[in-house]
């Protein structure tokens, strides 16, 4: 791939749930909001509930569900809740895995700090 | 303030320094860190001035009596330096360093001087001295706050031909170079335990506990000489000696220990997530002559566990009507060059001032040999000791003072007085002078703290700024935090360190450090000085040219919030990032609101802290390893036979085989007659090939293409089109299944990552239980393409272990057979519309496959064709190429390829996109042939459609996507996206072009061979 800018200014530490260790985000990319499933039966579905899979997003300020994909590593997608206002990972964990509980989680990183 | 001897306001004979100043006249004996044994010479303006080994351009032009330096970007008006650091807004200058090295908007304050060094000065014309652009400052009404959307909007041509041409040219900065940069650059990453940010007390006393402490410490500093305050205050006493000799023994120490690192003229400019700091180191840009080869820059990007910010404090500016004359500058700025250069600033400077911090620099200088006519305090009352020290020295302060204006033109030669009571301006005053030195205080310097999206908390007492929270692991210690003074920096500086070191799990000691011939000095913050309201200008941002009436301006005009003001008058928004003024917008703004300034606001500081030259983001990628060249195992036989090139995606490709002077029209058309009439040579090698193998591989790509895949035979190819669940074309290729559990699968040359990582997310993440693997194959296979009438004549006596006859290998076929003895992957299949094969080759077996089909086709007229006669062939033939044709909101049906989608699939990937309310809507763009009027006309790419011969404005209906001369029809020939286009089949429409309307007929998509028989030769 072509360097870019954002790429030179790469800051970012990311830990891989497949890997088991924490890299830069260079060999990372990013992969939208994370556990939005597929619909089983898209054609039984209505106009309006289709749309919203297709485009209706969380947009949130804070801590976010989103996928990443370690691309130049073992090629893995996961997931991920990053907080959108300081760009702090709260926990990366396995696609399929179920979704962590935010207060949880929120309160394991306040300890941690 | 008895003894000011009362001048009256109008006539005052001021003297204006025109004649020429002998060498460093203006050099104190005994004074400075300079090198007085090495002398060194450069020109500024042509003219050749003497240095000293040490100096900076701003400390030897000074030396030399030169205060005018440069001319404003608005109102061009004459500027010297403001500061002596990397803060100054006034004293940009060009520097040349030889052929191809030229750089504009270079500070003359850290510019260090080296023998031969060319400097100009800036935004003037025809020349520094005599500057038709200061014209402007004699009408600034055109160029108040928000003039951009004020002033020059009628009449509306005159936009663009007379207001934004002059505009652009009379207002900027330096000139950008034209040549390519000859230097190089480079980069590397470093991980330490503690980063501290610059080397002044505070830093160093930080290094120094974190240092001795055992931890890793990489101390960085943006000057040439580290030690900040300290190389400007020799006659502090630390630890029983002077200033200097603590410094020299403290960086002694630092350089001695082996887990200490010190990086001098290297400036932090960014500070980014999990503690990374990103660092310019300047390496050549102070030497007469760098060693060959060495690089310019170097990018750092370190990865601390603590950092330590000591950036400390930066001087604010006090604001009154002429504030910007040259040699009106900061207190700060005259101590530096009298302390660190040896160089008094003036003779005469006046001093005018809020805060304490003035009068020690007034006392050096008068020591010094000045004589201060006097020190104008805004405060009604200063402290007794002040006054007492100033006595002593006969120097007069008039309390309570304002300034009303300046005199001189291109340096000061007087101020204007008056006392203030009770908010009432007395009389004025003339005051003789050559300099002024202002001081309002202190600004914290919360740059790289505020880029970790700390929070600053408003701090009333000293009326500034102060670090809050940051979410990274740092420390804002000494002037930075609010500690003013040497001994308060050294304090707050060693506990920082000793902390930082602790967090890392060593034992840091707090050195307590004795201090001596300092007192703690206070001040008053004001947010401009009482005037009369005349025509003058108050200064607040000396870069951008905003005065304190223009932000008063904006918030009369309905301005708010700091970020308003800021956009609508530019303040802050310069290369200094308002280091010097952003305080008293803010200051200014908030009294016209009355508000406090916290419910204004402070506006965001970002990265880069200084301006930061491309060649250090760039580094490494630069020339030849800019980006990756990608080329095919055949292109060296391409560059043999004289092929010219084009890009895509990063695929260096085949564009056309000029013979002899053949233009690439010439030669495209008799590629393509060689190819309809006998056989054409391709290199489809670039096509993207991700191989699909897997019990589950047919219901995979069953469920990701539009097209059925379940029922397709072992031996047979289909051609697929992808779809985003969004129902749009993303890309498309033709599938081929070798074995049951086994597809060769093309993607377009640029689509190939795309597709692939789309295959995967789908595979990993939707259907993670079938059985699929994906393998990207694409520089495996080399992909050699055979066309025309003659193809089979040429390509079967080399084909073993298959009978390729029409009957027996019949379109759309794939088979594993050897051509001239390798085993390859043949496909029957055609992208011209002619008789085709395409031979799937490994790569490293690609150049021999290639040779012996292009030595058996001699007979056959054989003859290589690149991606421009490609194009055409497909044209005529209506093949869509994804990204050309469409756009990203192309359906299938929108691209004629509705056959392509599969009627009794229930679901693929898009498919109940493609019933959504907007896409089964008329009035959709599709895609249709145009054939103009004038069969020599070719369109334009891009051109739009309209529906009448009409002047515009007139709704555009299309465009066109491919526009081509059809050497096989003897025409030009284009395809086009149009509303409800298959309607209006035979239909006019027009295409409006700059000089001409062109008309051209409706068609069908498809020019050559619609029935498709060629196929099947």
């Amino acid at each position: 791939m072509v360097p870019t800018m954002r790429q030179e200014a790469t800051m970012l530490l990311i830990h891989c749930p497949y890997c088991d260790k924490t890299l830069p985000e260079v060999e990372f990319a990013y992969a939208g909001e994370a556990h939005i499933v597929r619909p089983a039966d898209p054609a039984a579905m209505s106009d309006e509930a289709w749309r919203d899979f297709l485009f209706i997003r969380t947009n949130a300020r804070g801590p976010h569900f989103e996928r990443w994909r370690h691309v130049h590593g073992c090629a893995r997608f996961f997931n991920a809740v990053r907080d959108t206002v300081s760009d702090r990972f709260l926990a990366t964990y396995k696609a399929g895995a179920p979704k962590p509980d935010l207060a949880t989680l929120l309160a394991e990183t306040e300890r941690a700090r | 303030m008895s003894d000011i001897a009362a001048e009256p306001e109008i006539g005052l004979a001021f003297r204006e320094t025109g004649a020429p100043v002998a060498d460093g006249a203006f050099r104190v004996a005994r004074r400075g860190r300079v090198e007085r044994t090495r002398r060194v010479g450069f020109t500024f303006d042509g003219k050749p001035y003497g240095a000293l080994g040490g100096d900076t351009v701003a400390s030897a032009l000074l030396a030399n009596g030169v205060h005018l330096m440069g001319r404003s970007f608005k109102y061009h008006r004459p500027r010297g330096i403001l500061s002596a650091g990397s803060e100054d807004a006034n004293a940009l200058i060009g520097t040349s360093r030889g052929p191809g090295r030229f750089e504009p908007n270079t500070r003359a304050t850290m510019q260090e001087v080296f023998d031969g060094l060319a400097a100009e000065s800036q935004n003037r014309w025809p020349s520094l001295g005599f500057d038709i652009g200061a014209i402007n400052d004699a009408i600034p009404h055109l160029f108040a706050a928000g003039f951009y959307y004020k002033t020059f909007k009628w009449p509306r041509p005159f936009w663009h031909h007379v207001y934004e041409p002059v505009i652009r040219a009379a207002a900027g900065l330096g000139r950008a170079p034209h040549e390519a940069d000859p230097d190089s650059y480079t980069a590397r990453y470093h991980h330490t335990d503690i980063l501290v940010v610059g080397a002044g007390p505070a830093g160093l006393a930080a290094a120094l506990a974190a240092g001795r402490s055992g931890a890793r410490v990489l101390l960085v500093d943006e000057h040439s000489e580290m030690g900040g305050s300290l190389l400007s205050m020799p006659e502090i006493g630390i630890d029983a000696r002077g200033a200097w000799s603590f410094l020299a023994e403290t960086l002694a120490e630092l350089a001695s220990l082996p887990n200490v690192r010190l990086l001098p003229r290297t400036t932090a400019f960014g500070y980014f997530h999990q503690n990374m700091v990103a660092l310019a180191e300047r390496l050549t840009d102070h030497l007469a002559s760098p060693p060959d080869g060495a690089p310019r820059e170097r990018l750092w990007r370190v990865r601390a566990r603590e950092v330590v910010l000591a950036q400390g404090a930066i001087e604010k500016p006090l604001v009154f009507d002429g504030n910007d004359r040259p040699a009106v500058m900061l207190a700060s700025a005259a101590r530096t060059m009298l302390n660190r250069y040896g160089v008094l600033v003036g003779e005469h400077p006046a001093v005018v001032t809020s805060h304490d911090s003035a009068y020690a620099t007034a006392f050096e200088l008068a020591d010094a040999g000045a004589t201060i006519p006097v020190i104008i305090d805004a405060r009604p009352t200063v402290e007794p000791v002040l006054l007492d020290e100033a006595a002593r020295r006969g120097i007069a302060v008039a309390t309570g003072h304002t300034v009303l204006g300046t005199e001189g033109r291109m340096r000061v030669s007087g101020l204007k007085i008056a006392p203030v009571t009770g908010g009432t301006i007395g009389a004025a005053r003339a005051i003789h002078c050559d300099a002024v030195l202002m001081s309002g205080g202190w600004t914290p310097s919360l740059h790289l703290f505020s880029h970790t999206k700390a929070s600053l908390v408003w701090d009333e007492d000293l009326k500034t700024f102060l670090p809050g929270q940051s979410p990274e692991a740092c420390v804002t210690a000494g002037g930075g935090a609010g500690h003013w003074g040497i001994a308060a920096a050294l304090e707050d500086g060693a506990r920082a360190g000793a902390t930082a070191a602790a967090k890392v799990g060593h034992l840091g000691r707090v050195h307590d450090f004795s201090v001596e011939g300092e007192r703690v000095e206070t001040g008053a913050t004001i947010a401009a000085l009482p005037s009369r309201g005349t025509r003058g200008k108050a200064f607040v941002d000396h870069q951008n040219d905003v005065t304190a009436k223009d932000v008063r301006l904006a918030v009369r005009e309905g301005m708010r919030s700091i970020e308003h003001v800021k956009r609508y008058t530019t303040t802050g928004m310069a290369t200094d990032q308002g280091k010097t003024s952003n305080i008293n917008a803010l200051l200014i703004a908030a009294e016209a609101l009355g508000k406090s300034p916290p419910e204004v606001g402070l506006t965001t500081f970002r990265p880069p802290y200084t301006p930061t030259t491309f060649g250090t983001f760039a580094n490494h990628h630069a020339g030849a390893t800019f980006e990756v060249t990608r080329k095919t195992p055949i292109n060296g036989w391409a560059e043999a036979q004289g092929a010219v090139f084009e890009p895509v995606a990063l695929w260096r490709r085949a564009r056309y085989f000029p013979r002899g002077n053949e233009t690439m029209r010439e030669a495209v058309a008799r590629e393509c007659r060689a190819t309809r009439e006998a056989v054409g040579l391709f290199d489809a090698s670039t096509l993207g090939k991700i191989e699909v193998v897997g019990p589950d591989a047919a219901e995979f790509l069953n469920r990701l293409y539009t097209n059925p895949f379940l029922k397709l035979a072992p031996g047979r190819c289909r051609y697929g089109v992808l779809l985003g669940e969004d129902g749009f074309i993303r890309d498309d290729g033709v599938i081929a299944r070798i074995a049951e559990d086994r597809f060769h699968v093309t993607t377009t040359t640029g689509g190939a990552p795309r597709v692939l990582t789309m295959m995967e997310d789908y595979l990993q993440t939707e259907w993670p239980d079938l059985k699929v693997w994906l393998t990207s194959t694409t520089e495996e296979w080399a992909t050699v393409a055979l066309n025309g009438p003659l193809a089979r004549a040429v390509l079967a006596p080399l084909v073993k272990g298959l009978d390729i006859a029409a009957d027996a290998f019949p379109h759309m076929s794939v088979a594993e057979c050897k051509v001239a003895g390798v085993p390859v992957r043949l496909c029957r299949m055609s992208f011209t519309g002619e008789l085709g094969f395409e031979v799937n080759v490994p790569a490293r077996h690609a150049l021999a496959v290639w040779e012996a089909i292009w030595t058996a086709g001699q007979p056959h007229g054989i003859t290589p064709y690149g991606t421009e006669t490609m194009h055409v062939l497909r044209a005529e033939k209506g093949f869509i190429i994804v990204g050309q044709e469409t756009d990203g909101t192309v359906t299938p049906d929108d691209a004629g390829l509705a056959w392509a989608i599969g009627k009794t699939k229930r679901d693929f990937v898009g498919m109940r996109s493609l019933a959504r309310p907007d896409l089964v809507a008329t009035g959709r763009k599709q895609l249709v042939g145009l054939l103009t009027r004038d069969p020599a006309t070719v369109l334009e790419e891009g051109a739009q459609l309209v529906e009448e011969d009409a002047r515009p404005p007139v709704p555009m209906i299309g465009h066109v996507t491919s526009s081509y001369w059809s050497e096989t029809l003897g025409r030009s020939i284009a395809l086009a996206l149009v509303k409800d286009g298959r309607a209006r089949i035979g239909e006019t429409l027009y295409l409006p072009m700059p000089d001409t309307t062109i008309a051209a007929e409706v068609v069908a998509p498809v020019f050559y061979d619609p029935d498709g028989a060629r196929f099947h030769l």
